[in-house]
């Protein structure tokens, strides 16, 4: 089962269930923090290095021969490269070995898991487990560059070429970037009002502070010869069949449209709500104080997702937030280190429990019904017949993102389709020729924003080719 | 408990650590500071005649290696710029309230035998324990015939030293430039001029950083530089050197050398000592970090001399002399090979990197099942030991001895010498 779109039109209805005195039904408020504790909480929650500390932090690269952070890096940056650089104050040349690579290089030096990429394989991590620290060396000289309003590439000489690109997100970018340099002209089309794809609706606010997405995307579009199109969504204004024959080539990087379902009864009732569908109205909404959240969340899950969600709920003044997840702690795919940052932030997690019924009160959540878990022999999971109730004022479900096939598989050309996302080979090609694909819709792709500005990257250099021989 | 009490040439002091003439050592109030905080005795800023110099302003520079400050330091000040009698008052009061400490007192007057016999009977009338000659400092006073221009000149060093033996009965300590081709010249002529003991290193010629946006050297004064006088934790080695050098010079045996150049710690102390130093002076630390550094200094040699067994500073002073050799006296018998710690290695690939592209093409770099690994080829490994100087890891890279049942023999013995003494 699958829901698709925003539905932040949920919390109207809401306000009215608050009740003072005796007990409270549904207790959603927005305002439970003042303006000051609010601004505290959505600051940058890792505040940039100075110049000073920066050459200090450099200066503990050991410069590695065939560097294991590097090969930890989905898109491959030199990093003892652009750390030198910055020891040496050639920040300049250390903020372009980072954006040859990654032209994202500074959303991902803030939102990049680098304990388990780069930092994780950094040689101090094995040897005194204080890897370099690598992302906030990267924003360190990408900030640098950026606030110096300087756009370092050029395009080369005009092909003629047209691609489209559907989505504005980190692939698409990405591709557009690199298909720009390389001289061919792109057009990106973009459902939402704004580009920069998650790094706008999903990223926690406290990692790009400053409207930092928009200043990105605007860097990027500095190259020229790309042009965004705002509100046109593939299967809806769009058409695959007739980009395919309006332009020289196709690259897909829509990401994923859809939330995974629990598949319970009570899914759809007032205070259930779907985490990425908060995140992005979060993101969007410059004054927290309007933000309804509940004094008590459970949130589903045990991703990035449900961290962010649940951190952001504490922040917003929540009082008790608890994530649950059906398997234990290793098996979470958020980080040790987003685990422990949810539990700094006085988040709750408890493990090898599944949800199994949705209580309701007057039509609004009021409790989640869990049944406690094991593994079998097997290793597939099993409920124990054990359960508990953990109270709730809203529910979040942050169990995973879907892709949805209808929009390319349902027009008159067919895409190939595996594992449920769009299947491309080696070189980001997908069944129909001249179209590829990369980011979060493809098969394979990992989910983050580093892998998909590679894909992005790469798949362009395939266009590159496929248009030199068409 | 060790006993770090020292009488260099008839000077007492209560631990070896003194502070060397330059700033710290200018006034009656650093001075007194610095003997609370514990030191054994200072080198007072060096006097000249009246009237005082003038310095100017914006007189240090320094280089700053990976955020560390002052590695090494440069000064273009001159001697102190306070009136002679009053230093000289401030002198005979330090003297008298501290008498266990050592009050040396610096000098530099023009290279004639009256201004050293008049400065000579001032400095006595304070009580002060010695003199030392400043013919080190390399800018400023060398343009006026003083300082590096009196060192640079072995005849001028022994005449002046004979001078002061003349015209004065404290101990006469020559202070030593090392701008110079061989230290061992100067030192020569200061023990035939009867010098009681010679102390270096002083400061070294140097421009330690031009300012690119400037285009000038510095420290700038107003748009120009001038060379200084360079020190701090990079001239140690220098220093280190120039004073073994002395210590195994049959012409110079037995002359007392006080240590200078980079000292820090207590660490760095015993170096100088182990090379024959009876005490050591220090300035670039103190005027990083305070005085108190000094309580590291005087604890740290403490308790290493307790482990060791040494209960006085002759008890180890001068112990490695005998292991400084000249490069023909060294065992071309000797082979080591470097031995990786695979358990202990952090893959960082330093050691072949700089193997394969620097010296000898003997660590390969290769993958076993997608994990790195370093092993060094025997065949093709001199023992040269860059590679266990680059790992950052301690240990992880040693050199171990293979030769094996081979005699001591040295260049002068060995048949691949063209000009071999051996018997064959």
């Amino acid at each position: 089962m699958v829901f698709q779109g925003h539905e932040a039109a949920i919390f109207a209805p809401l306000f009215s269930n608050m009740n003072m005195g005796v007990r409270v039904m549904s207790d959603i408020a927005a305002g439970r923090l003042s303006g000051e504790e609010l601004a505290e909480n959505f600051a940058d929650i890792h505040p940039p290095l100075d110049a000073k500390s920066a050459h200090i932090e450099a200066s503990r690269c050991y410069f590695c021969y065939d560097a294991p952070c590097m090969e930890a890096c989905p898109t491959g940056i030199d990093i003892p490269s652009f750390i030198r650089k910055i020891s040496t104050d050639n920040v300049r040349g250390s903020a372009i070995d980072i954006l040859e690579e990654n032209i994202m290089g500074g959303a991902c030096a803030r939102v990049c898991p680098t304990e388990v990429l780069c930092e994780g394989a950094c040689v101090r991590t094995a040897q005194e487990g204080k890897p370099v620290t690598i992302g906030a060396l990267q924003r360190f000289a990408t900030d640098w560059l950026m606030e110096k309003g300087e756009q370092p590439f050029t395009r080369a000489a005009k092909t003629g070429k047209k691609v489209a690109i559907i989505g504005a997100g980190p692939a698409g970018l990405s591709a557009a970037h690199r298909l720009s340099q390389l001289g061919h002209d792109c057009e990106v089309f973009e459902a939402l009002p704004k580009s920069g794809g998650l790094n706008e609706y999903g990223i926690a606010d406290y990692k790009v502070v400053d409207n930092f997405a928009q200043k990105e995307v605007e860097f990027i579009l500095g190259l020229g010869g790309i042009t965004v199109h705002h509100g046109k969504k593939l299967g809806q204004e769009l058409a695959l069949g007739t980009l395919r024959n309006d332009f020289d080539a196709v690259f897909i990087g829509s990401g994923q449209g859809a939330v995974q379902a629990l598949a319970l009864e009570g899914e759809n009732i007032e205070g259930v709500f779907n985490a990425v569908d908060y995140i992005a109205d979060l993101r969007q909404t410059p004054d927290k104080s309007k933000l309804p959240i509940g004094r008590r969340v459970v949130v589903i899950g045990g991703g990035s997702t449900a961290i962010d969600i649940a951190v952001k709920s504490k922040r917003l003044g929540a009082e008790d937030v608890t994530i649950v997840y059906r398997r234990g702690a290793e098996a979470m795919s958020a980080t040790d280190v987003e685990q422990k940052f949810a539990q700094t932030n006085g988040v709750k997690i408890k493990h090898w429990m599944q949800p199994v019924g949705i209580m309701s009160d007057n039509g609004a959540v009021s409790a989640v019904e869990f049944e406690y878990t094991k593994q079998g022999p097997d290793g597939k999971l099993i409920g124990s017949g054990e359960k508990t109730t953990i109270e709730a004022d809203m529910l979040f479900k942050a169990i995973g993102q879907l892709f949805v096939p209808d929009p390319v598989s349902g027009t008159a050309a067919q895409l190939e389709l595996k594992h449920g996302k769009i299947a491309v080979d080696d070189s980001y090609a997908t069944s129909l020729e001249g179209v590829y694909a990369g980011g979060d819709c493809i098969d394979g792709n990992v989910g983050l924003t580093v892998a998909a500005v590679q894909d992005g990257k790469k798949a362009a250099l395939a266009i590159n080719d496929y248009l030199a021989k068409k | 408990m060790a006993d770090l009490s020292y009488n260099f040439a008839g000077i007492k002091s209560p631990n070896p650590f003194w502070l060397a003439s330059a700033p710290p050592t200018d006034k009656e109030y650093n001075v007194v500071r610095a003997f609370e905080a514990g030191w054994g005795g200072v080198v007072w800023k060096t006097l000249g005649e009246d009237p005082p110099v003038v310095n100017v302003s914006s007189r240090y520079g320094a280089v700053q290696l990976n955020g560390q400050r002052m590695m090494g330091f440069s000064n273009i000040e001159l001697i102190t710029d306070r009136p002679l009698d009053v230093n000289l008052e401030e002198i005979a009061r330090v003297k008298k309230n501290w008498p266990d400490r050592a009050v040396v007192v610096s000098l530099m007057v023009p290279c004639e035998e009256e201004p050293w016999k008049r400065i000579l009977r001032k400095v006595e009338d304070t009580g002060a324990d010695g003199v030392e000659l400043n013919f080190g400092c390399p800018h400023g006073m060398s343009e006026r015939g003083m300082g590096s221009a009196v060192g640079q000149v072995p005849e001028y060093v022994e005449m002046v030293t004979r001078w002061c033996k003349e015209h004065s009965d404290l101990p006469v300590i020559v202070k030593l430039t090392p701008n110079i081709t061989d230290i061992r010249t100067a030192a020569r002529a200061a023990v035939r001029g009867g010098a009681d003991a010679v102390s270096l290193i002083n400061t070294i010629n140097s421009i330690v950083s031009v300012d690119l946006d400037v285009m000038a050297p510095t420290p700038i004064v107003d748009g120009k530089g001038a060379h200084g006088g360079y020190c701090g934790p990079a001239v140690k080695p220098i220093a280190l050197n120039m004073v073994a050098e002395i210590a195994r010079d049959p012409e110079c045996r037995g002359i007392p050398v006080s240590g200078i150049g980079g000292i820090a710690n207590w660490r760095d102390g015993a170096e100088f000592m182990a090379l024959g130093c009876g005490s050591v002076q220090v300035c670039t630390a103190a005027m990083h970090y305070g005085f108190r550094i000094v309580d590291d200094m005087i604890t740290g040699l403490s308790n290493w001399m307790d482990e060791k067994g040494y209960r006085s500073i002759d008890d180890f002073r001068s112990m490695a002399v005998p292991n400084v050799a000249n490069w023909n006296e060294l065992n071309m018998n000797y082979d080591i090979k470097a031995r990786i710690n695979q358990d202990s290695c952090i893959k960082c690939g330093l050691c072949h990197i700089t193997c394969e592209d620097t010296s000898h093409q003997a660590i390969t770099a290769t993958r076993v099942e997608g994990a790195r690994l370093y092993e060094v080829v025997d065949k093709e490994c001199v023992g040269c030991n860059l590679c266990m100087l680059a790992c950052p890891v301690d240990n992880c890279i040693t050199m171990e001895r293979v030769d094996k049942d081979k005699p001591y023999m040295n260049w002068n013995q060995d048949p691949r010498n063209p000009f071999s003494t051996a018997a064959e």
